[in-house]
């Protein structure tokens, strides 16, 4: 049974998926690939948003799936923590609301004053009572990491980090992921299009083609002795 | 003013809207949220009222709830009276005529709360019923209170089908709309114009309240 995360998918459609991975914990793994390669369905399917035809998740010494056993844990019970790529905060819930809402199997008096830790830990103290309008994307996207780690999950899944931040955000957040990374010891799963963004954060990087993983190695690796066409082409494309 | 016709009205409205209500947030919920086969019927069937004449709607209510047809049968076994030509059968027909105007503002609220918001509810270990209490009900609640006005607003302003279904029977089917109508009919255009414009007031107060929500409903999404 896999300590860190292990996964296997098979499906021929309606996206095709033809998925081996694993991510030790503390470590950090990239799934880097063009638009429509299927990176984000892979993350949706580890988190139990989405089923696999075929295939099996392990994580933490639990299946959480497993199609030949009949077994799908839904999402509320995988411990899954996972930031979106719109980060996908409750409008109607303040930053600290929002985290607590990940806090369920704490009494509710505990509830608050651990989201305000969380909060001070992704550098966002002093703005526990604002609303998700009131804070700038970056803002938004810490909410959303501190809201992921709220549930103390098994594995960590990123969508698109850093997709739609500025250079100084992106960097503070390649920071802070380091910073989790070290604290929490738990698998890391990151989903990126640009091969750049994802060496600086990630311990190894996995190349997806049309569903299917084509090659994985370290960053330095992958940059400098790709052994696929396709891992070429992307270096140079992404 | 036939206040036996206001308080006949109101009461028709009032348990319209407490019998579509959580109608409207379960079908509309699924409407919004289910992809399957034939979807574009069901919704086309559920605005058909808003599409045919009162006549045809009420015909077929006639049709349907007359002592003859099946429903009707078995109404007049329970109750020991039809169901046409009564204050339960007008209150069935309106329910049926107002499904509309309940369900279409509560999918359209459902609908924009979004499948990102309901998958993060998920993945931070929200089951589904507190996922629609504590996420889903709170951005969704102007667009259920929308429907909920329209439709106590159409209520109180409905002819055709209540006039084929219920007659125009004092105290028990002849609400404020039918009974503006008989007024105009015995020239009694003082009577009747007392009554159009309260008519005219609460529509344009519910109106006016469904313009507010949206609006609040905007500043929240």
């Amino acid at each position: 049974m896999a300590e860190g995360l292990r996964v296997e998918l098979h499906q021929r459609g309606p996206i095709p998926l033809n998925v081996s991975l694993s991510v030790a914990p503390g470590e950090t793994l990239a799934l880097v690939g063009a638009s429509g390669a299927g990176k984000s369905t892979i993350l949706r399917t580890i988190a139990g948003l989405h089923r696999a035809s075929q295939g099996r998740i392990l994580c933490a010494h639990e299946t959480w799936f497993d199609q030949e056993h009949g077994i799908d844990l839904p999402a509320r019970s995988r411990r899954a923590g996972v930031v979106f790529q719109s980060y996908a905060l409750f409008p109607h819930k303040t930053a600290l609301g929002n985290v607590a809402e990940a806090m369920l199997e704490l009494p509710r008096d505990q509830r608050h004053p651990r989201a305000a830790e969380l909060l001070e830990q992704v550098q966002l103290d002093g703005l526990e009572k604002r609303f998700p309008h009131q804070l700038s994307g970056g803002q938004q996207q810490r909410v959303a990491l501190a809201r992921a780690l709220a549930r103390d999950p098994r594995v960590l899944l990123l969508d698109e980090p850093f997709s739609a931040v500025d250079q100084p955000t992106r960097r503070a957040l390649q920071m802070l992921l380091s910073r989790i990374r070290r604290s929490t010891a738990i698998p890391i799963l990151i989903v990126s299009h640009d091969v750049e963004d994802a060496s600086r954060s990630a311990d190894r990087l996995c190349y997806l083609k049309a569903g299917e993983t084509v090659e994985q190695g370290t960053p330095r690796a992958m940059l400098d002795n790709p052994e696929t066409q396709f891992a070429r082409w992307l270096n140079g494309n992404s | 003013m036939d206040l036996a016709a206001l308080q006949l009205s109101l009461l028709l409205g009032i348990w319209t809207v407490a019998i579509l209500l959580p109608i409207a947030l379960a079908v509309g919920r699924w409407l919004a949220t289910a992809r399957f086969r034939g979807k574009a019927v069901v919704e086309g069937a559920l605005t058909l009222p808003l599409v045919l004449p009162p006549t045809v709607i009420g015909f077929y209510l006639l049709v349907g709830f007359g002592p003859e047809s099946p429903v009707g049968r078995i109404w007049t076994d329970l109750a020991g009276r039809p169901l046409v030509f009564s204050f339960e059968g007008v209150l069935l027909a309106s329910v049926l005529v107002n499904l509309p105007f309940a369900v279409q503002p509560a999918q359209r609220a459902f609908e924009a709360v979004g499948q990102d918001l309901r998958d993060a509810a998920a993945a931070c270990g929200h089951s589904l019923w507190r996922t629609i209490w504590r996420i889903e009900l709170p951005l969704a609640w102007p667009g259920l209170l929308t429907g909920a006005v329209l439709v106590f607003a159409h209520t109180l302003g409905e002819f055709g089908v209540v006039l084929m279904v219920g007659g125009s029977i004092p105290g028990e089917t002849r609400t404020l709309a039918l009974s503006i109508y008989d007024r105009v009919q015995a020239f009694d255009n003082a009577s009747a114009a007392r009554m159009a414009g309260l008519l005219m007031a609460i529509s344009l107060a519910a109106v006016s309240t469904t313009f507010v929500l949206a609006g609040r409903s905007r500043r929240i999404g």
